[in-house]
This record gives structure tokens, C-alpha cells and sequence, in this order.
């Protein structure tokens, strides 16, 4: 069955957010949603730089069979994106906690508090 | 983001009234920790932890396919073959040799697809049909009116008491003799595009992935055991996932996709399947074939940008007009996107044209396919 790690914050849109030292949220896509997708073949990331809106599309993941969209769990900045998994997007499939996809400067530094925990998302999955 | 859509299909049924149909092996997927999906009322693989090592392990070396939602159709009687010549777009005179196989079209009288199918020859008064799981009932209602018109002595017997195992790759045939060593002496020289009955099993050197192989016609029971025989010396579990990409990348059509009942041989990449040779044999649709020559063809692609994976649907600029892309998925041979695509007839082999992906337009090459088979990569990629 799925992981989901009690150190992370998720979204019913099977983000995973965890928030670093800096303040930053480090951003990705959970462990059930990879083995939903199944092999995955292509990631296209947001521009360093770039602003997002709460629940804004800012990511392609593509697998063999379907494409899907990322949203960012909070609105923010983009300050840095993961070159291993443009290159490699079977890291995601291999393990899903490692393979972030970009970082996100939060305009409200408290808005990560209000996502879900991990207890919650293993429901919202059921 | 959004997983809605690999999920809708699957959950919407079971809440429904709606039972899925099961295989023989279903079980034994599941014990095979299989992902299942509904593909067209069946409870069927889709794959059993990653279709590209499936897809690897077919080109490199054996799979196996349960194929059992398939539907065998037995035809027996006096005038089978001469009843086949006019239902059929292909020519069943081509069968001389008893256990050859042949692919056809069944066309509507309109000239379009009503479905794709392999005819075997067994006898003069027995020749044996396959035809796709969601278009069998539709197939054995078109094919008993056109009985009861031109052959009402003919039968037609729906043989839902027997399953398909496709064991596929250059492995295939050697693993199969492995476990059943007695049918060794009658398949060892089968030809590609024949079958034999060997006891129970009705063994076809046929399959939909560009390799080697055999697809296997057994009583359920037997299917069960054999799976498992073959499983344990080391024939890989595949699902539909991987024997979606396979097939595209041999250059076959999928029904549905590629070709449906709005569209013809002609302009799907199937005029070699369409026999207009023998002048005096008439078949369904072929005056309508003949008064309409298509305007479009389908072609292969090839993603030269990167951006995306190409998918069904997404528009096809040209030089020439506009076109579609029939099937598109990501090729685990090429690692590259690829495609069939109905564009205008005048699109040639390594044409440019652009390809719709989301807000971008991607250069895509055209190619003939099959993009891959036998092991190899067939284009200049």
C-alpha cells in the first residue's frame, strides 16, 4: 500500500509539502498518486522566479497512459525546481519523497498550517 | 492535481449496477499484484507494477497477456469460405493450408470499420474467428444477418468457454515447449501467421506486439494452469498497458482508436488488408470503398521536440491541413513520444508538421511505421 510520511503536509490533490528550515515548502507528488499514474515519463516544472496562486496548475507530470497537472499547495514564489526529475521522472515512480519537483517561497508563511496532515490525506485516500 | 480521470472509469462502475466481467485468471492477477482497470466491461490487468519493464521484457525476452475478454467464433457448415469472401474486406481464398491465418476488416456497407479480426482456416466447413471484446456482440449480430440472407445453413457458435493466453517475445515459443513439451513436435515448425490443434490447445504463431510467439486458445482451466507453468519458469505477467505500446510500436491499429465505424480501411492504414484483386468477388462495403477514395491516410509520428507525450486527439497542423493523432503514448524502445495520426493524403514520410500539446506546438517527424519490432528500432530516430 501507499506511504505517506507523519513529517509531511499533503493536499486532497495529492501534493506533498514539507516545510524547510528557510521557510521555503519543498513540493511533490505522493506516493498513491505515482502508483495511480504508473510509469512516469515526463515533468515539466514552473519557472524559478515565477509567482503561483493557491491551487494554480504549475506542473505536467506525464506517465505512459495520462498527463496531469500539479497545483501549487499555497500561493508563493518559485525559488528552485528539481533538475534530477526533468531528467529522470522514474525518480518519482522509485520514491516519491525524495523526488521533489520544485520549492516554493510562501507569501503567508502560515498558510502551509491549514493542509492537510498526514492522518487526514491517508482518509482522504481511504 | 488531478487523478480523477484514472479513476472515474473503474469507480463509476462498481457503484453502479454494472458488474465487470472477469477472466479466468482474475484471481491470479490480483495475487500478481496487478492494477485493475474496467476496459470496456472487463476487470482486466493494466499492469502488475511498471508497463515498461513489461514492455521491456516482451521485447527482450517473454510476457504473457491474458487475452481471454477476446471472443473466439467457430463458423461451420457447406459454404463457410464462400460466405467469408463476400462478409469479409480481406480475401479468405489467400487460406490454401489448413491453420493459416488471415487479418480482416469487417466492413459496414459504407466501407467503414465495424470491427478488426483474425480468420483461421481449419477446414472447408470450419473456419475459426477472434474478434475484439467490446465489439463481439455487435459482431455476431452483424455476422447472423448476413447469414441468414446469404448462407442460413451456416452456424456460428460463440465459444465463451475458451480463454487466450498471448505469450509474446523471442523467448516465447521456447518457454511454452518448456512446460508443455508435447506440443513441441507439431508447433516446432509452425509457420508465423498459422495455428495447429494440439489436444486441448489450439496454438496460432500470431500476436499484437512485433514479436515472436503464440497466442494460445485453451479451456479456461487449462489457461489457469498453463499461466501458472509459465510463470514459474519465468514468463513475465503483462497487462493491457504494455501491450498498448508494443502494438503501436509494431505499427497495428487498435479498433476504437485507430479505425472505427466512421472511417475506412483505406484512410486507417489497412488498404493492404482490403482485396480488390479477384474482380469478380463481391463484399460488404466494397462499392462504397470504390466511389469514395479516402482523402486522408494515417501516418507515424515521431516527437523530434521535447514538451510532452503525444496522445489521441491532439491536433496535427501540416503543410497540407489538419489532422489527428489517432494513438499516441511515450515508446519505452524509441524513449521517445510517437503516434499514428490520420492526416491529409498528401502529408509524405519526413514531412514536419506540429502537434497540439497543451499551449505549445511541437515539431513531430513523419515515419513509416513500425517504429519497433523483433527487438529493434525500425526508424532513424
Amino acid at each position: 500500500m501507499s506511504r505517506t510520511p507523519t513529517d509531511l503536509k499533503y493536499t486532497a490533490s495529492h501534493e506533498w509539502i514539507r516545510r524547510e528550515a528557510d521557510g521555503a515548502l519543498t513540493v511533490g507528488i505522493t506516493d498513491h498518486a505515482q502508483d495511480a499514474l504508473g510509469d512516469l515519463v515526463f515533468v515539466e516544472l514552473p519557472e524559478v522566479g515565477r509567482t503561483l496562486a493557491a491551487g494554480e496548475a504549475c506542473t505536467v507530470v506525464e506517465s505512459v497512459k495520462a498527463a496531469s497537472d500539479v497545483y501549487a499547495p499555497v500561493a508563493g514564489v518559485v525559488t528552485a525546481q528539481n533538475e534530477a526529475v526533468k531528467t529522470s521522472p522514474e525518480l518519482i515512480n522509485q520514491n516519491a519523497y525524495d523526488a521533489w519537483l520544485f520549492r516554493l517561497q510562501p507569501a503567508d508563511k502560515k498558510a502551509s498550517d491549514a493542509l492537510l496532515d498526514a492522518a487526514a490525506y491517508a482518509k482522504e485516500i481511504g | 492535481m488531478a487523478l480523477s480521470c484514472l479513476f472515474s472509469r473503474t469507480s463509476r462502475k462498481n457503484k453502479g449496477l454494472t458488474v465487470l466481467k472477469k477472466t479466468a485468471l482474475n484471481l491470479l492477477h490480483r495475487e500478481a499484484s496487478a492494477r485493475m482497470v474496467d476496459f470496456g466491461g472487463w476487470d482486466m490487468p493494466v499492469h502488475y507494477g511498471s508497463q515498461i519493464e513489461e514492455h521491456h521484457a516482451v521485447r527482450r525476452d517473454a510476457g504473457m497477456f491474458d487475452v481471454s475478454h477476446m471472443v473466439v467464433l467457430d463458423l461451420k457448415g457447406d459454404g463457410a469460405r464462400a460466405f467469408l469472401r463476400y462478409a469479409l474486406a480481406n480475401d479468405v481464398e489467400k487460406l490454401k493450408t489448413p491453420g493459416r491465418a488471415l487479418y480482416s476488416c469487417l466492413l459496414r456497407d459504407d466501407g467503414h470499420v465495424l470491427d478488426d479480426l483474425i480468420v483461421y482456416f481449419i477446414d472447408e466447413s470450419f473456419f475459426r474467428i477472434v474478434v475484439n471484446a467490446g465489439t463481439a456482440d455487435k459482431d455476431v449480430a452483424w455476422f447472423e444477418q448476413l447469414r441468414d440472407k446469404h448462407a442460413p445453413t451456416l452456424t456460428l457458435r460463440r465459444r465463451d468457454d475458451l480463454g487466450i493466453l498471448a505469450v509474446q517475445g523471442q523467448s516465447a515459443r521456447d518457454r511454452v515447449w518448456q512446460v508443455l513439451p508435447e506440443i513441441k513436435p507439431a508447433t516446432a515448425g509452425l509457420n508465423p501467421f498459422s495455428a495447429i490443434t494440439v489436444a486441448t490447445f489450439f496454438i496460432a504463431r500470431t500476436g499484437y506486439t512485433g514479436e515472436d510467439g503464440f497466442e494460445i486458445i485453451a479451456p479456461h482451466e487449462a489457461i489457469v494452469v498453463l499461466w501458472q507453468q509459465l510463470r514459474a519458469v519465468g514468463v513475465r505477467p503483462c497487462g493491457l498497458g504494455a501491450r498498448d505500446t508494443l502494438r503501436l510500436e509494431a505499427g497495428m491499429n487498435l479498433y476504437g482508436q485507430d479505425m472505427d465505424e466512421t472511417v475506412s480501411p483505406l484512410e486507417s492504414g489497412l488498404a493492404w488488408t482490403v482485396d480488390f484483386k479477384d474482380a469478380s468477388r463481391n463484399f460488404v462495403g466494397k462499392a462504397a470503398l470504390l466511389a469514395h477514395p479516402p482523402a486522408r491516410h494515417l501516418v507515424g509520428l515521431l516527437l523530434l521536440d521535447s514538451g510532452g507525450v503525444l496522445r489521441a486527439h491532439q491536433a496535427v497542423h501540416t503543410g497540407h491541413g489538419d489532422g489527428e493523432i489517432t494513438s499516441g503514448t511515450f515508446s519505452p524502445t524509441l524513449t521517445r513520444a510517437i503516434a499514428l495520426a490520420r492526416v491529409p493524403d498528401a502529408v509524405q514520410e519526413d514531412d514536419t508538421v506540429f502537434v497540439a500539446v497543451r499551449d505549445k506546438q511541437l515539431k513531430a517527424r513523419v515515419v513509416k511505421p513500425p517504429f519497433a519490432k523483433q527487438g529493434k528500432v525500425l526508424i532513424d530516430v
